[in-house]
C-alpha cells in the first residue's frame, strides 16, 4: 500500500493514540486521501452502492430478528404480525424484502462492469476472486431469508434447492438429510437457516474487507483500463468519489424506496402469501427474480449423458455456471482491459448480457415447448462464452490503440 | 515472517552467536530470537537441529492435533442430523380398507407426504401393458406393488427430480404430472416422460393383515 503516508498528527493527543493505533491514520489514508483515477465514471459508484445496501440488509434484518418467529408454527404468522402489528414493522419488512432484490440489481451492475472493463485482470485477480465469493455468500443468504416467511414459495424453494444436493454421489442422501434436519423440510431446516440467516451477512461483511482491501493493493481500474502513470492521472478520494458516490446511493434509492413505499410485494409471489403446505406443490414454483438464469441452466438439462444422469448433470451445469467465474482472469487473456479498445469482444459482451437476460426470462417461463428448447441454446451459449469465445478473441482480436495515460484520455482531445 | 526471512535472520543470528544456551535448553537447538518482536521461534532445518526429532514430533503434534480437532468438529456438525423426535417417526401404520376403488389418499411418513391410490382394473391393465424398454427407470408392476395387493400402490409422493409433490390423475400417462418442471409419470408411478431421472419412490411398506399397510 501507500509508501509514504499522507497522515500527520495534529496533536499530542492525536500522536499519541495513532502511535498505538493507527486507526485515523488507516482512515486519512484509505478512505480520505486515497489516490483515485480520475475519470471513473457512474458504474464505479455501485461498489459504494453495495456497501450501503449490506448496511440496510443487517439494521432491518436485525430488528425483523426481534419479532420474527422462527417455528413452522409461527413463522408465517410472525411475519404478518410484523406488517400489521409492530410499530413501523411495515416500512422494516418491505426494506428487507426490497432491498434483497435491490442488493442484487447492485450486485448484477457491478459484476457486468467488472467483465465490460476487464476489471478481473491482472493484478485484480484475488479482487475478482472475492467478489465471486460475495455473489456465492449472497446468494445463499437471500435464498435462506426467503425462506424465514414460511409461506408456500419459501417452503418450495428449500424443498427443490436443497434437493439438488441429493445428486451428489454417494454423499448425496445423507447430506440431504443433513442439511434439513429431518427426511424432509420442516421445522429443524427452518430454525437452522433463521441462525445462518443472521450469521451469513456479517461474515459478507468480513470478505467485503478483504475485497476492499484487494482493492487498495494496486487501487482502482478505470474506464480506459490503462494503469496510473502517475498523480496527474488521480484525484484523492474524498471529497471527489465520496460525493459522487453519494450521490449514486441516492439515485439509487429512488427506485428503491419506491418500490417500498408504493410496491413492496410486486418483486415477490403471490403464492408465498399463502402458509407453506408440504403436501400440494403451487402448480407453478419458481424462484426470486435473481436466481433465474442459474434456474434456467438447471432446468435446461433434461437429458443424460454417458453414465450421468439427467439430475447429476443438471446439478453439475449449474455449479458450474456460477464457479466459472472464478476462472475468468484466466479464459480472457487479452492483455487490454476495457472493452472500450476491444472492437471484437464489445459486441460479444454485448451478445453475452442479451444472452444472460433471456436466460432470466426463460427461469420463469413454464418449462415447455418453444422454452425448453430456447433455454438450452441460451445455456450452451452462455458457457461457449467462457470457454470459447473469449480465450480465441484473445488470440485473433487487434485492439484499438490505447491512449499513454488517463490524463491523456481525459484531456487528450481538447489539448490536440 | 516467510520462511525465508526466518532462514536469513537465523543465518545472522548464528553468525552473531547470539543464541544463548538457556534458550537452547528451553527451545532446544536451533531456536532463533526475532530481535524486533523478541518472539522465539524455532530455526527452520540447519545442520546444527536434530532434524529427525523435530520433524517426528511436529508430525506427531499436527496428527494428535487434527484427530482431537475432528472430534470436536463432529459432534457440531452431527447435531445438524434428523434428532430423536424425527426419528421418532419412522414407521407408522394406515388403514387401507376405507379408500374407494379409483380414490387416493395423501398420509404422512417421516414428515413426507405418501400417496396410496386405490388404482382401477384398467389403471393396473394399463402399467401392466407398457413394454420395459419404453422406460427411462424400468420396473415391472409387479416389482412396485404387492403381491395379491396389486390395485394398491404406496408411493413417496415427491417427485423425483427436486422433490415437488406431483398431481394426480393427470399428465400425458394417466399417473402424475409434476408442475414444477412438467415430469410425467403413469399408472404405476414411473417416470415416463420429463427431467425426473427415477420412478417415484415406493417406501417400505408391507401388509400387516389384509387391509392394515405397516410404512417403515
Ligand atoms: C446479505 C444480506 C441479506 C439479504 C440478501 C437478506 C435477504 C432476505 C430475504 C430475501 C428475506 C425474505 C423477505 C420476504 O420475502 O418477506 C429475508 C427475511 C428475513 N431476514 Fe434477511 N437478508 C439479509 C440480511 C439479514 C440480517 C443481517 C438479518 C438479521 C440479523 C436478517 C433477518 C431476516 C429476518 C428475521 C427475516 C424474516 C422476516 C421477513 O420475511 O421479512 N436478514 N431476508
Ligand atoms: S420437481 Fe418435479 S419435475 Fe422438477
Amino acid at each position: 500500500m501507500s509508501e509514504h503516508s499522507t497522515y500527520t498528527p495534529n496533536n499530542a493527543v492525536e500522536k499519541w493514540f495513532d502511535d498505538r493505533l493507527p486507526v485515523v491514520r488507516f482512515a486519512k489514508e484509505h478512505l480520505m486521501d486515497f489516490p483515485t483515477p480520475k475519470n471513473l465514471n457512474y458504474f464505479w459508484t455501485f461498489g459504494a452502492i453495495l456497501v450501503m445496501c449490506l448496511g440496510i440488509q443487517i439494521v432491518t434484518g436485525i430488528i425483523l430478528a426481534m419479532h420474527y418467529t422462527p417455528n413452522v408454527a409461527m413463522a408465517f404468522d410472525s411475519v404478518e404480525h410484523i406488517r400489521r402489528d409492530v410499530n413501523g414493522g411495515r416500512m422494516i419488512q418491505a426494506f428487507h424484502a426490497v432491498g434483497a432484490s435491490m442488493f442484487f440489481v447492485a450486485l448484477y451492475i457491478h459484476i457486468f462492469r467488472g467483465m465490460y472493463y476487464g476489471s478481473y485482470k491482472a493484478p485484480r485477480e484475488i479482487l475478482w476472486i472475492l467478489g465471486v465469493l460475495i455473489f456465492l455468500l449472497t446468494m445463499a443468504t437471500a435464498f435462506m431469508g426467503y425462506v424465514l416467511p414460511w409461506g408456500q414459495m419459501s417452503g418450495w424453494a428449500a424443498q427443490v434447492i436443497t434437493n439438488i444436493f441429493s445428486y451428489i454421489p454417494i454423499v448425496g442422501t445423507p447430506l440431504l438429510e443433513l442439511l434439513r434436519g429431518g427426511f424432509t423440510v420442516g421445522n429443524p431446516t427452518l430454525n437452522r437457516f433463521f441462525s445462518l440467516h443472521y450469521l451469513l451477512p456479517f461474515v459478507i461483511a468480513a470478505v467485503v474487507a478483504l475485497h476492499i482491501w484487494a482493492l487498495h493493493v494496486p487501487g482502482n481500474n478505470n474506464p480506459v483500463g490503462v494503469d496510473v502513470k502517475s498523480s496527474r492521472d488521480t484525484v484523492p478520494f474524498h471529497p471527489y468519489y465520496t460525493m459522487k458516490d453519494l450521490f449514486g446511493m441516492v439515485l439509487f434509492l429512488i427506485p428503491f424506496v419506491w418500490f417500498a413505499f408504493f410496491a413492496p410485494d410486486i418483486l415477490g409471489h403471490p403464492d408465498n402469501y399463502v402458509m407453506y403446505n408440504s403436501q400440494v406443490t403451487p402448480s407453478h414454483i419458481v424462484p426470486e427474480w435473481y436466481f433465474l438464469p442459474f434456474y434456467a441452466i438447471l432446468r435446461a438439462i433434461d437429458f443424460n449423458f454417458l453414465f450421468i444422469n439427467s439430475g447429476l448433470l443438471g446439478v453439475i451445469f449449474f455449479g458450474a455456471s456460477i464457479l466459472i467465474l472464478f476462472f475468468l482472469p484466466w479464459l480472457d487473456t487479452s492483455k487490454v482491459r476495457s472493452g472500450n479498445f476491444r472492437p471484437m469482444f464489445k459486441w460479444f459482451f454485448l451478445i453475452f448480457l442479451v444472452n444472460f437476460i433471456a436466460l432470466t426470462y426463460l427461469g420463469a417461463a413454464p418449462a415447455e415447448g418453444i422454452y425448453v428448447i430456447l433455454a438450452k441454446i441460451c445455456t450452451a451459449y452462455y458457457f461457449i462464452h467462457f470457454l470459447v469465445i473469449l480465450p480465441v478473441l484473445s488470440r485473433i482480436e487487434t485492439p484499438a490503440p490505447l491512449p499513454t495515460s488517463i490524463s491523456e484520455s481525459v484531456l487528450g482531445k481538447a489539448h490536440a | 515472517m516467510t520462511v525465508q526471512k526466518v532462514g536469513q535472520l537465523t543465518d545472522r543470528l548464528r553468525a552473531a552467536a547470539v543464541d544463548s544456551a538457556r534458550a537452547d535448553d528451553l527451545w532446544g537447538a536451533g531456536s532463533v530470537k526475532c530481535r524486533s518482536t523478541g518472539i522465539r521461534t524455532l530455526a527452520t532445518h540447519t545442520e546444527h537441529s536434530s532434524t529427525n526429532r523435530r520433524d517426528f514430533l511436529y508430525i506427531a503434534t499436527g496428527a494428535v492435533g487434527a484427530v482431537g480437532a475432528a472430534a470436536v468438529v463432529w459432534p457440531l456438525i452431527n447435531q445438524l442430523n434428523p434428532d430423536a423426535s424425527t426419528l421418532a417417526l419412522a414407521t407408522i401404520e394406515f388403514d387401507v380398507g376405507a379408500i374407494e376403488e379409483g380414490q387416493s389418499v395423501t398420509i404422512t411418513w417421516r414428515g413426507l407426504p405418501v400417496f396410496v391410490r386405490h388404482r382401477t382394473a384398467a389403471e393396473i391393465e394399463e402399467a401392466k401393458a407398457v413394454p420395459l424398454a419404453d422406460l427411462k427407470d424400468p420396473e415391472t408392476d409387479e416389482q412396485r406393488t404387492k403381491p395379491d395387493h396389486e390395485q394398491w400402490l404406496v408411493m413417496i409422493a415427491s417427485c423425483t427430480h427436486l422433490g415437488c409433490v406431483p398431481v394426480g390423475e393427470s399428465g400425458d400417462f394417466d399417473g402424475w404430472f409434476c408442475p414444477c418442471h412438467g415430469s410425467h409419470y403413469d399408472t404405476a408411478g414411473r417416470i415416463r416422460r420429463g427431467p425426473a431421472p427415477k420412478n417415484l419412490v415406493v417406501p417400505p411398506y408391507n401388509f400387516v393383515s389384509d387391509t392394515l399397510v405397516q410404512i417403515g
